[in-house]
């Protein structure tokens, strides 16, 4: 059931991003990502990675997307001959996907008992899942009832200090967009 | 657990942000292609988040502020440039080619 889920929203991802990238009007294709977020969403809730599913809702599909359209329709874009690229460029495009494509897909068969066994020095692991240290936190977080306490427990803990800088660092971007975008200061 | 074929939706989905990269000339479509990719790579985080802890989790929600924060900027210059040649396709934006 959970993989059935998966591959429709798989499926769905991957036939949201090729209509983005071949849509000609800039507003179909931020819609188009945006159908894409939404289906990675629901990966990630499969993942057990609810916070992270909830922060791409809000953050990703919401927020940023809803400043691309802000742009787009302030420049009053895509009404303007299509900006495809010709044939040479889709030859390109075609191969460097391919290429790249199998580079990644070499890494399908990347199981934790291939990887157990390997740190293992090749001998087979009987429970793949017991051999790795962080794995107590991971099946607490898989634990639907406290995926939010342990992931907020690590990220005020263990990772204090680069959370602060990220208040600082949008800090800094939304200043620089104001000075940048700005006519006269 | 989900976790190949996660890497490989992952695998595919930089791909084809890739090839929108290489495809557009529009300045706001390639950003939208980069926002893909950054999700490819979140998706592929979240997967070993899995079996390798939840530091993977935790780097997601690193990428997606660092994401936005590129965003915001990444618009204003795209603005900024909007307003000095009346165009955002990038075989107008030249004048570093000297």
């Amino acid at each position: 059931m959970t993989a059935a889920v998966f591959y429709l929203l798989g499926a769905s991802a991957i036939a949201s991003a090729l209509l983005c990238i071949t849509r000609k009007n800039p507003v179909s294709s931020a819609l188009w990502l945006v159908s894409t977020m939404f289906a990675l969403a629901g990966i990630y809730v499969l993942l057990h990675a609810q916070f992270i599913a909830v922060f791409q809702v809000l953050v990703y599909a919401g927020a940023v997307m809803v400043l691309f359209l802000f742009v787009i329709m302030l420049l009053n874009l895509g009404r303007e001959a299509s900006d495809v690229r010709g044939k040479p460029a889709w030859a390109l495009a075609a191969a460097v996907m391919v290429i790249l494509g199998a580079q990644f897909f070499a890494v399908w068969h990347y199981t934790p008992a291939q990887m157990a066994s390997e740190q293992h020095s090749g001998a087979a692991v009987a429970d793949p899942l017991a051999f790795f240290p962080n794995n107590a936190l991971a099946a607490e977080a898989a634990r639907p009832d406290d995926a939010f306490g342990a992931l907020s427990a690590s990220l005020f803990q263990n990772y204090l200090v680069p959370f602060e800088i990220t208040s600082v660092l949008l800090l800094v971007a939304a200043i620089g967009a104001v000075v940048l975008a700005k006519r006269r200061i | 657990m989900l976790l190949g074929p996660a890497l490989a939706l992952s695998a595919i989905l930089f791909s084809i942000g890739v090839a929108g990269v290489l495809l557009r000339r529009n300045a706001i479509v390639l950003f939208m292609c980069i926002e893909l990719m950054l999700n490819a790579v979140n998706l592929s985080f979240v997967a070993l988040a899995q079996v390798h802890g939840l530091g993977g989790q935790i780097m997601v929600f690193f990428v997606m502020t660092v994401a936005a924060a590129e965003a915001a900027v990444g618009l204003a210059i795209i603005l900024a440039i909007f307003r000095h040649t009346q165009s955002v396709d990038l075989q107008n934006i030249n004048v570093l080619q000297g």
